[in-house]
């Protein structure tokens, strides 16, 4: 187990040295910040000081490993737009898109098991045909459509809550069921196809000639064999959501991680950008060891 | 018992097995959902390829009295049936000349991802351990790239057009094929078949395009025609946020876009072309679905078994 965790980190922390080097040259192509932060009239002495203060004069291998001499220090640099160390305003969006992935997660993964395993049991029945269908539409949905609609119709005509922003309970009810569509159609097709296996294999008939109750074979039973596949999906749509629900959290208003991402990439706030992205990749990393040790709890034959 | 006697006579007929053409037809027939699905994205297709031809003049010309014209007035000229949008360009025209844009980037996009990604999946499964890891590695490294910065880096180096947006789709989406092709390509290598080529003294090259590769290639083109789907929205949604396609270009999801600020007065502008990705979309998932039965052995037969059950 720990020369599987210990061979993980190495793999992950290789990747993640690739993604800073990459980022970090990559993002700098995109231009100058210098230009949007002063007036188009600065003279080229306040752009020189300007340029000087944020480390910009320097050339790019130098920057490169100020900033890696940084990093070790756990310094994260200065945001320019914000003028407050990225890395306080890169937590601050991560909290939000924490909870708004966890709330969302936890929605998707209870429906969707539930409604899953239910039209697993009767293939071809009314239930399934409804279930798959709609899933199908959530699966192909596109979010900004379905936000701007919902935004019309719940918030514009009826006026039951809130177009954007932060605040009370009422402003997550949006973006939650916007973010929870597509995950809970994809979800819900792949509970849907494992279940069919495992309820057509043999030990699902052991159950059943023993005379075992159907919700018992459906959540004891077969649930935990068909969950496998399951988890890895649940995982790929999770590590999304903490990728910042972008199109999301931009529609609402909403301070995520996401929207922070998107915003300072066109004001080219490189350390925030550098930040955020060093945060979510590590989360994603967490986020992916906890569901190979879920595997090798839901199956004890998978050993690490 | 007919076909007992049946047998000996006309044993060819029985044995014969049937056209894999009229067979594959025979059982789109049989899905109405997929053969459903099918004529939709025919008919999108013939949209993309013909529409910009016939419609350009169509869609960009501006009437200033057909602003944000209501749809369903039958009494205009078909192209407003659908309404017009804010510069009074008709809707209908609009979204068949964009059909072509939004299809050409998706395919596009994924053609080369699933070009590239399946050759180095392949590599990646079939050679040595550190070839292996540096392609896994750098498939991590994609991954985690976020692809917003990409689309800004590529809009700001280069330039905005449909064939840079294609690239950047591409680049993303190359570590599902990878990914997958590698985990095939390590599972087939054990088989008999290749070990029975190796000791007959094939070459790399060949075991791995003449006898793992088209045990591989139905998976992923199944999972193609998925991403195909995915990357038509991944487009769209760039385009919402302003760093996809920049106009006069037009893509279905850059007409939600263009729609936005008018989502109060006049819904149809963003509503209409959500529905075409929304339709697209679901035949997608439609065909992939039953291309993901029609291409298993051994799942098949829930696609025959309808024929026989209808009679």
């Amino acid at each position: 187990m720990l020369k599987f965790l210990g061979s993980r980190a190495i793999a992950s922390a290789i990747s993640l040295v690739g993604l800073i080097l990459l980022v970090f040259f990559l993002s700098r192509l995109t231009g100058d910040p210098t230009g949007l932060y002063l007036p188009l009239d600065a003279s080229e002495e306040s752009r020189n000081q300007f340029r000087e203060i944020h480390g910009l004069n320097d050339p790019l291998l130098i920057q490169f490993f100020n900033y890696l001499g940084d990093l070790v220090r756990l310094d994260f640099g200065e945001s320019i737009r914000r003028s407050e160390p990225a890395i306080d305003v890169v937590l601050r969006g991560f909290g939000w898109t924490l909870q708004l992935a966890v709330v969302t997660m936890s929605l998707v993964v209870v429906f969707s098991i539930i409604l899953g395993s239910l039209a697993a049991f009767h293939v071809g029945g009314v239930f399934d045909r409804i279930a798959t269908f709609f899933s199908l539409i959530g699966a192909s949905a596109p979010d900004f459509w379905i936000a701007i609609v919902a935004i019309v119709i719940f918030s514009v005509n009826l006026g039951w809550v809130p177009t954007s922003g932060t605040g009370t309970v009422w402003h997550w009810i949006l973006p939650v069921s916007v973010l929870f569509i597509r995950p809970f159609g994809l979800i819900l097709q792949i509970v849907r196809g494992s279940m069919i296996t495992a309820l057509s294999s043999a030990y699902v008939k052991t159950a059943r000639a023993k005379g075992i109750k159907n919700k018992a074979i459906i959540f004891v039973h077969a649930l935990r064999n068909a969950l496998l596949p399951v988890i890895t999906v649940i995982g790929d749509q999770a590590a999304a959501l903490l990728n910042g629900a972008v199109v999301v959290e931009t529609i609402f208003g909403f301070p995520g991680v996401g929207k922070l991402m998107i915003d300072s990439i066109l004001q080219r706030d490189f350390t925030v950008v550098m930040a955020a992205i060093m945060l979510t990749a590590t989360a994603i990393f967490v986020m992916n060891l906890v569901i190979d040790i879920l595997y090798s709890i839901l199956d004890p034959r998978i050993r690490y | 018992m007919t076909n007992t006697q049946d047998q000996d006579t006309t044993l060819p007929d029985v044995t014969e097995a049937p056209n894999p053409v009229i067979r594959t037809m025979r059982m789109l027939w049989n899905d109405k959902f997929a053969f459903v699905s099918v004529v939709f994205l025919l008919i999108v297709l013939l949209c993309a390829i013909v529409g910009p031809f016939l419609l350009e003049d169509a869609a960009t010309k501006q009437n200033l009295r057909g602003r944000n014209a209501p749809p369903f007035d039958f009494s205009t000229a078909w192209p407003y049936w659908l309404g017009g949008d804010a510069l009074g360009r008709p809707l209908l025209a609009r979204i068949i000349v964009a059909a072509q844009n939004t299809i050409f980037v998706a395919a596009g996009a994924v053609f080369f991802s699933l070009l590239i990604g399946t050759t180095l999946g392949l590599i990646a499964g079939y050679t040595s351990r550190i070839i292996s890891q540096i392609i896994m590695r750098l498939a991590d490294i994609i991954m985690s790239f976020p692809s917003l910065l990409l689309a800004v880096i590529v809009l700001f180096m280069l330039d905005s057009s449909v064939f840079n947006l294609v690239i950047v789709l591409a680049i993303t989406r190359i570590p599902v094929y990878l990914r997958t092709a590698r985990a095939e390509t390590m599972e087939v290598r054990e088989r008999m078949f290749v070990q029975a080529a190796k000791v007959m003294g094939a070459s790399n090259g060949r075991i791995i395009f003449r006898h793992i590769l088209p045990v591989v290639f139905p998976t992923l083109i199944t999972i193609a025609t998925l991403d195909f789907a995915f990357v038509m929205l991944a487009e769209s949604a760039l385009s919402f946020l302003g760093i996809g396609i920049q106009p006069p270009e037009i893509t279905w999801g850059l007409m939600v876009s263009q729609g936005r600020p008018y989502l109060t007065t006049a819904w149809w502008l963003s509503f209409w072309p959500g529905l075409a990705i929304i339709l697209t979309t679901l035949s997608l998932n439609l065909v992939s679905n039953w291309l993901r039965t029609a291409l298993d052995p051994a799942q098949r037969w829930r696609l025959e078994i309808v024929r026989k059950k209808n009679g």
